[in-house]
């Protein structure tokens, strides 16, 4: 299935709902979406041809991944109009972790034509938590491709559209050159570091309650015994009284997603204030923890919704 | 007789694992059929590994195993025959070891007369063994890092397997693991050779098979294709040459399964960037080979090796992709270095407050200022000693040695660290001195590279390291075990390697005092235990020092480290001369007397036996050892002092007469006290006089 990109910023398409929580729990998903995806600290005020603050991948999620996963990647790149047999490609080992999420996964990043193109992973952890199955991620830097296949040294280059009647191209620079400037700008000199704080403040504040009101409501982590009685209860045994089906109902209601999102809106604060130099040693471990125990409390609590029958 | 082929095909396996893995897969296999008896005497052990394949081929495997008896014990006789008839007891040991009754024999054991029967044991067919075992084997291969990936998890490898090949000549094994079944089917090179199968008749067919689909799966072979390739690509290079590379080479070959080479080259105006940053971009970020001329100066060319025979128009195509990245490289590292220079390192300083060097003990900030007290406190110390130090440059060397930290630089080559730091400093016009110092802080980071070539270097590279140590052992970070996460001890070996090639005049506990650190006796101890580890093993498994000459010098005294280096050698020199054996067999021997008196309770343990007191001296012999070792005393101690160590020796063996004849003559332990007293105190100042180069009695005879 096509998804659409997710509209809250994002530092990588894994952090995207679509990949960060569906690669939880047992259900099988093949989903392919595209992210713009940012990153402050890699801006370079459009300067530099390689780097950008703002990003493009494609990213798939296949889970489980099928056997001839590596295959099909390679059909896909012969699709966009790369003919293999005059590359030189490669699967050099290249790992992904990702500790805030409490995720990683071992994998490779391909390499055509000494380009990394893509990074694919088989994910084996998430939100703290083993997956089974795992889920096969391929992310695919579009940029990078687009500029080999149009052969151009600067991203700026890349041609996006070209106007039939005239000829016209309007390139990638044209579209996006301002926008890497000023976030520079912002990100690097202009953000005020105090009012990043006080959003940090009130986005975690904002999602602590929800997590606190989730356990205090159903102790999704605290009793597995009762997390296996709800789920017994309203899964297996129809018959289940008033009392489970308020429960029930009350689980599935429960904004999980929305105090997700609240996590991806610290994570990107967390990365403003970094790229801002405005972080301490302390402070960055201090916040990166706190960051990281919403983040494994959000993805526990939506594992268990899901367990239950109840969210998506 | 017959051959096996056992082959894995997994997803691409990470290059730096492949080589190990391969071996210990070979081991393995030969090591079962041995277990098996399946290994003929003469046999043939092929293994082959690519990305995509372990491989092992064994020629001379037995079709099946040697049947063999053996004697088993059953119950005992008492109880298998009553009255002399077989009881149930013996019919059913009879039964189970497929023999009749009247087969049954008598043996005698320590425990009692007991029934045994000789048991044939049919060998198995070997299809049958390799059938149930081989994936074990397999199974069991040692991985860095693993991953799940069928459902439910049964199991963990490096990478998923997609086939496998198990042959015993022409039939297929019945080998399975991670829910593949082995056949007598492979795979050729993902894009050349593409989705067909290729099938292997026979072991003796595979090599040639796996060539036909474009697969070199021997390594060695593989490697010197790529080495006459790279040669042959640099022939377009006037005067030029490829800078071999052990490790790289052995990367790429671990990369490839149908290697080529392919030579590019970048604007030349890129050769203005520092040949280090140059050499780590091709090699660390895009695994080429570098192009140098004959005066070893880097031309603007390099070598990528492909994992592909391209067609004539695919090689410009790749060629030119490599080009551009490696454009794209060069242009970003000249877009850090210059804008790197527009914060000199000397305004970074205060930057590495934000650079965490440890949670527990701050930033590189903290840690430059514990640096800082550590150079001063050794510099003071070395001009003392009459070292020339340049001491104003050796304290900016410390302080802007971590400030690298905060380019852009050496955030995107992390390996290039201190190296950035003193291209930088050069540029900046900080001093040659400076540069330098801060240049070559890391080396040496394994113990055969060289050491810094400057003294401040050199003192810069010992107070970096020692601060980091005591930091971590005052806070309980010591490593134990093979757990060593800091690398404290290769950072104590380069101490140990800088203080040995230079002969600073620094003794440890100059080293661990000038820390600012509030340290515990019991931390104190275990940095001097664990310096002294250093030591000891510097000398025994880097100098190749006897352990024995080790260990009598390092029990003297181990915070020199030169000191025992120099004692070490003199001791090394003349321990196979006989008069020194002598002398160290009389030494052992007083040691013995004076502990067998502390445990008779004639001395106190610990006690200071005092001077001997001449006037009781009876016996011409113990009269002779007195007069010599008072003679002697002050010239060993002379020569000692002089550190002419050899000489001492030699003259300390000269002794040797005048103790043998006191052991020949004279009793210690006799029975008036004032005798024995004044003799164990004569023989004790012989010992303590002439044990402070090294303890002979550590010294083990041939």
């Amino acid at each position: 299935m096509l998804a659409q990109p997710y509209d809250v910023e994002v530092g990588a398409g894994t952090m995207s709902p679509d990949t960060f929580l569906r690669v939880l729990g047992p259900d099988p998903i093949a989903i392919a979406y595209i992210q713009p995806s940012r990153r402050p600290a890699d801006g370079r005020y459009g300067e530099n041809p390689n780097r950008l603050y703002k990003h493009t991948q494609l990213q798939v999620i296949l889970k489980p991944p099928p056997e001839d996963i590596q295959e099909i990647y390679l059909e896909s790149l012969e699709a966009i109009g790369i003919r293999l047999r005059e590359h030189d490609i490669k699967f050099e080992e290249d790992n992904w972790e990702w500790p805030v999420g409490g995720a990683w996964g071992v994998g490779w990043q391909v390499m055509l034509d000494g380009l990394e193109i893509t990074q694919f992973t088989y994910f084996q952890q998430c939100g703290g938590m083993d997956l089974d199955p795992i889920s096969g991620e391929i992310t695919y830097g579009l940029e990078r491709i687009a500029a080999f296949l149009q052969d151009v040294d600067s991203l700026y280059d890349v041609v996006w559209a070209v106007d039939p009647k005239t000829g016209r191209a309007v390139t990638y620079g044209d579209i996006r050159l301002e926008e890497e400037l000023q976030l520079s700008v912002y990100n690097f000199e202009a953000a005020d570091i105090g009012k990043l704080w006080e959003h940090l403040r009130l986005y975690e504040a904002e999602c602590q309650a929800l997590l606190d009101e989730f356990h205090r409501n159903f102790k999704a982590e605290k009793s597995a015994e009762r997390h296996e009685k709800i789920h017994d209860r309203v899964v297996h045994d129809g018959t289940g009284t008033p009392a489970d089906e308020d429960l029930r109902v009350a689980l599935r209601r429960f904004p999980i997603l929305a105090a997700y999102e609240l996590c991806l809106k610290c994570s990107h604060l967390f990365n403003l204030l970094d790229a801002r130099g405005a972080i301490s040693v302390t402070e960055r471990v201090a916040v990166m923890a706190r960051i990281r125990n919403m983040v494994v409390g959000v993805a526990k609590a939506y594992a268990a919704q899901r367990q239950s029958g109840g969210g998506r | 007789m017959a051959d096996l082929l056992f082959e894995a095909g997994l997803e691409e396996i990470p290059a730096r694992m492949i080589a190990a893995a391969e071996a210990e897969l070979t081991e393995r296999v030969v090591e079962l059929l041995r277990r098996e008896r399946l290994l003929k005497e003469e046999h043939e052990i092929h293994s082959y590994s690519t990305p995509r394949r372990l491989a092992v081929q064994v020629n001379g495997v037995l079709a099946r195993q040697p049947d063999a008896r053996r004697e088993t014990t059953g119950p005992a006789w008492s109880v298998a025959f009553k009255d002399g008839q077989p009881t149930a007891a013996a019919q059913a040991f009879a039964r189970k070891a497929g023999v009749g009754v009247e087969a049954l024999e008598k043996i005698s054991t320590p425990k009692g007369e007991y029934v045994s029967a000789n048991v044939l044991h049919r060998g198995r067919e070997a299809s049958e063994v390799l059938g149930d075992l081989l994936a074990a084997e397999l199974a069991a291969l040692y991985w860095p890092k693993t991953m799940y990936w069928r459902p439910l998890k049964p199991e963990r490898f490096v990478r998923p397997v997609r086939w496998m090949v198990a042959l015993l000549d022409h039939a297929i094994l019945p080998v399975e693991f991670a829910g593949v079944r082995a056949a007598n089917l492979t795979w050729g090179h993902r894009i050349l050779h593409g989705d067909a199968p290729v099938t292997i008749d026979h072991p003796d067919d595979y090599l040639g098979l796996l060539e036909a689909a474009k697969v070199t799966a021997d390594v060695k072979l593989r490697q010197h294709r790529i080495r006459k390739a790279l040669d042959l690509e640099t022939r377009s290079v006037p005067g030029g040459r490829w800078r071999e590379d052990a490790a790289l080479l052995e990367t790429v070959t671990h990369l490839t399964e149908w290697p080529s080479v392919v030579l590019g080259n970048f604007d030349p105006e890129y050769l203005e960037l520092p040949d280090e940053v140059l050499v780590t971009v091709m090699r660390d970020h895009q695994k080429y080979f570098a192009v140098e001329n004959a005066a070893g100066k880097l031309e603007p060319y390099f070598l990528a090796v492909l994992n592909t025979h391209p067609e004539e128009m695919g090689i410009d195509v790749i060629r030119h992709g490599h080009e551009r990245v490696l454009r794209a490289r060069f242009s970003d590292a000249r877009f850090f270095w210059r804008v790197d220079q527009k914060i000199p390192l000397e305004d970074r300083v205060e930057m590495l407050k934000s650079v965490t060097f440890h949670k527990e003990l701050g930033s590189y900030w903290d840690k430059t200022q514990a640096n800082l007290q550590i150079a001063e406190k050794l510099a003071g110390l070395l001009e003392e000693r009459g070292t020339v130090v340049d001491r104003k440059a050796l304290l900016k060397a410390v302080e802007l040695a971590k400030t690298d930290l905060t380019t852009e630089l050496v955030k995107e080559f992390t390996e290039l660290q201190g190296i950035v730091g003193g291209l930088y400093a050069r540029a900046q016009g900080l001093g040659e001195r400076v540069a330098q110092a801060i240049y070559w802080q890391y080396s040496p980071a394994a113990v055969e590279d060289p050491i810094p070539p400057t003294v401040e270097g050199q003192v810069l590279g010992i107070v970096d390291r020692v601060q980091t140590i005591v930091a971590m052992f005052s806070i309980g970070l010591e490593p134990t075990g093979s757990k060593d996460p800091f690398a404290l001890r290769r950072a104590a070996n380069a101490i140990v390697k800088i203080l040995a090639e230079t002969g600073l005049p620094l003794v440890r506990s100059d080293l661990v005092t000038a820390v600012p650190a509030e340290l515990s006796e019991e931390t104190r101890t275990k940095l001097a235990a664990f310096f002294e580890e250093r030591l000891v093993f510097w000398l025994r498994d880097l100098r190749g020092f006897a352990y024995d000459v080790v260990n009598a010098v390092v029990a003297v005294r181990s915070d020199n480290m030169r000191d025992a280096i120099a004692r070490a050698e003199a001791l090394t020199a003349v321990r196979g001369s006989e008069d020194l054996a002598a002398i160290a067999a009389a030494f052992k021997r007083i040691k013995n007397i004076l502990r067998q008196a502390e445990e008779k309770g004639a001395l106190r343990p610990g006690q200071e036996t005092g001077a001997a007191n001449p006037d009781l001296l009876t016996d011409p012999a113990e009269r002779g050892l007195r007069a010599e070792a008072m003679k002697l005393a002050p010239v060993v101690e002379e020569l000692r002092r002089r550190q002419e160590y050899r000489q001492a020796l030699e003259k300390i063996a000269t002794l040797r007469p005048h103790v043998d004849l006191f052991f020949d003559k004279v009793m210690v332990m006799v029975d008036d006290k004032a005798t024995r007293d004044n003799r164990l105190a004569l023989i004790s100042e012989v010992l303590s006089a002439f044990s402070r180069i090294a303890d002979f009695s550590e010294l083990v005879q041939a």
